[in-house]
C-alpha cells in the first residue's frame, strides 16, 4: 500500500514553495504573493474535493453520483465557454458545451463502467468520479480550442464566408474548411498526448496507480483504457461542437451572424 | 421581372434607410444612388438576403422568403465593392472557366486567372469578380460601384459587358452608382437611398 503522508510531511514540500518565495522576494519579483495565493487555493480546493470524494464514497448511492457527475458536468459546460476569447453569446453557447460534453464524456464513461471495467455496482464512485473527472477534464480542453478557432476564424474570414454564400455556396459548404481545421485544432492536445505517452511523459493515473502498488502492467492497462476512451471522447466532442457552434453562426436563411458572438475579451 | 417591396433595415442592424420599392422588368439596370453612409450597400446585401431585413422581395413571382437562400444568392448575385478572394488564384473561384471572349473584352489578360490574386491590381480584382458571379448565370445583378477603381476605358468596357448580359439573358441589375454621368450613359431608372428621418 501507499505510504501515508503526514501534515508534516506536507509542510516539508511547502517549505520549497516558500523559500522559493523568499528568493523570488530578494530578487524584487512580484510573484511571491501570487506564489502564496495560488498554493493555499490549491491545498483548499483539494482538501475539498477529498472530503467530498470521502463521503460520497462512504454512500454508494446512484442518487449522489450523478449529482456528483451533474455538478462536473456542469462546471465544466461553464469553463469551456467562459474562456473562449469571442465566446458564443447567451445560453446557447453554455448548452452547446454541455451538449456536446454530456453527449460524450459522460456517455463514454458511463459505457466504460457498464461494459469495460464493470465494477459492481457499476456507479461504484471510487471508478465513476475519477474516470469521468479524466475524461471530462480533456474533452473540455479540445471542446474549447475547437470552438475557440471556429469562432475566431469566422469572426476574421467573415468576408471570405460572405463572398461563398454569394456565388451560391450553402452555410454548410462554406463552412467546411473551416469546420474541419477547427475539429483538428481541438484534437492536436489529444494527438500529442498520444504520441508522448511513455516515451515523453509517464502519464499521472498510471504514475499513481503504480505509486500505489499496482503492478506495473496493470497500471498500463488501464492507462491504454483512459486513453482510448479520452481520444474518442475528444474526437467525437470537438465534432459535435464543431456542428452545433457553426450551426448558431448562421440563421435559418443561411445568413452569417456574428453579432451572436459576445465581443472578444482581451 | 425582378419586384421590391418596402424593403429597409431590420433595426439594429444597419444603417437606417427609407423602405425602398420598385419593380425592374427584364433587361432593364436600374442605378442605385444616396449619400455615402446612407445604407447603399446595405441595401444591396438585405436584396441578396445576407442580413436580416424587413419588406420583400420577387424573382420572377417566387418571392425571397420561399426560395432556399443559397439558391436566392446565386440567381441574384451581388457583387461587393471589395469582393474577397479566398483561394490561391482567381481560376479556384470559377466553377467553369470564364469564356476567353469574356476576357477579352473586360481586357483582362487570360494569365491572370493563374496569378496569385495578391499580385492583382484591385480593378483587375473587381472585374474578375463581376465575371465570377455572371458565371453562374445570375437572373439578377446587384453591383456596388463595380468601376470605383477603373479607368474610363475599362469602366465603359466593363459597362458594355453588363449592359450586353442583361439584354442577352433578359435579366437584370441594380447598379450603385455616385457619378451622375455613369448613371446617365447606363440609362434607365434612377432611385435614390434616403436616410430614415428619426422620429
Amino acid at each position: 500500500m501507499i505510504e501515508s503522508l503526514s501534515a508534516l510531511d506536507l509542510l516539508l514540500a511547502g517549505g520549497l514553495v516558500a523559500a522559493l518565495g523568499v528568493v523570488q522576494f530578494w530578487h524584487g519579483l512580484q510573484l511571491t504573493r501570487s506564489l502564496l495565493m495560488g498554493s493555499l487555493r490549491m491545498v483548499a480546493q483539494l482538501l475539498l474535493i477529498g472530503y467530498v470524494l470521502n463521503a460520497l464514497f462512504a454512500t454508494e448511492s446512484l442518487g449522489w453520483v450523478l449529482l456528483m457527475a451533474l455538478m462536473m458536468l456542469l462546471l465544466a459546460s461553464y469553463e469551456v465557454i467562459a474562456r473562449q476569447k469571442r465566446r458564443i453569446a447567451g445560453w446557447q453557447g453554455y448548452s452547446i458545451g454541455l451538449l456536446s460534453m454530456g453527449a460524450t464524456a459522460a456517455s463514454i464513461t458511463a459505457f466504460a463502467l457498464l461494459f469495460v471495467v464493470q465494477p459492481a455496482p457499476w456507479f461504484t464512485p471510487q471508478y465513476a468520479i475519477p474516470l469521468l473527472g479524466m475524461i471530462l477534464g480533456n474533452t473540455m480542453t479540445g471542446i474549447g480550442l475547437a470552438l475557440n478557432h471556429l469562432t475566431q476564424m469566422a469572426a476574421s474570414q467573415r468576408t471570405a464566408i460572405e463572398g461563398r454564400l454569394l456565388l451560391g455556396q450553402t452555410a454548410d459548404q462554406a463552412m467546411s474548411g473551416l469546420k474541419q481545421d477547427a475539429v483538428r485544432a481541438g484534437l492536436i492536445p489529444t494527438l500529442n498526448m498520444l504520441a508522448a505517452a511513455g516515451v515523453i511523459s509517464l502519464p499521472g493515473m498510471m504514475t499513481g496507480q503504480i505509486l500505489a502498488g499496482a503492478p506495473p502492467l496493470d497500471a498500463v492497462r488501464y492507462q491504454i483504457l483512459i486513453m482510448l476512451l479520452i481520444t474518442a471522447a475528444t474526437g467525437f466532442g470537438g465534432l459535435l461542437a464543431v456542428h452545433f457552434g457553426a450551426r448558431r453562426l448562421f440563421d435559418g436563411r443561411e445568413r452569417l451572424r456574428l453579432e451572436r458572438l459576445a465581443p472578444p475579451k482581451r | 421581372m425582378f419586384a421590391v417591396r418596402a424593403v429597409c433595415a431590420e433595426p439594429g442592424f444597419s444603417a437606417a434607410y427609407q423602405p425602398v420599392s420598385f419593380e425592374l422588368p427584364a433587361s432593364h439596370i436600374l442605378t442605385l444612388h444616396g449619400a455615402s453612409g446612407v445604407g447603399k450597400s446595405q441595401f444591396l446585401r438585405a436584396l441578396a438576403d445576407l442580413t436580416p431585413h424587413q419588406g420583400e422581395v420577387w424573382l420572377e413571382g417566387r418571392a425571397l422568403s420561399a426560395t432556399p437562400p443559397a439558391e436566392w444568392r446565386r440567381t441574384v448575385a451581388y457583387i461587393p465593392a471589395e469582393p474577397a478572394w479566398w483561394a490561391e488564384t482567381p481560376l479556384a473561384h470559377f466553377a467553369t472557366p470564364p469564356p476567353a471572349a469574356w476576357l477579352a473584352a473586360l481586357a483582362l489578360n487570360p494569365t491572370l486567372l493563374e496569378s496569385p490574386v495578391e499580385r492583382l491590381s484591385t480593378g483587375e480584382r473587381q472585374r474578375l469578380a463581376v465575371l465570377r458571379a455572371v458565371a453562374l448565370r445570375p437572373r439578377v445583378l446587384l453591383l456596388d460601384e463595380p468601376t470605383a477603381n477603373l479607368d474610363a476605358t475599362n469602366a465603359a468596357a466593363l459597362r458594355g459587358f453588363i449592359q450586353t448580359y442583361v439584354q442577352e439573358h433578359a435579366a437584370a441589375a441594380v447598379w450603385v452608382s455616385h457619378d451622375a454621368e455613369e448613371r446617365r450613359a447606363i440609362g434607365g431608372d434612377s432611385v435614390a437611398l434616403l436616410a430614415e428621418v428619426p422620429s
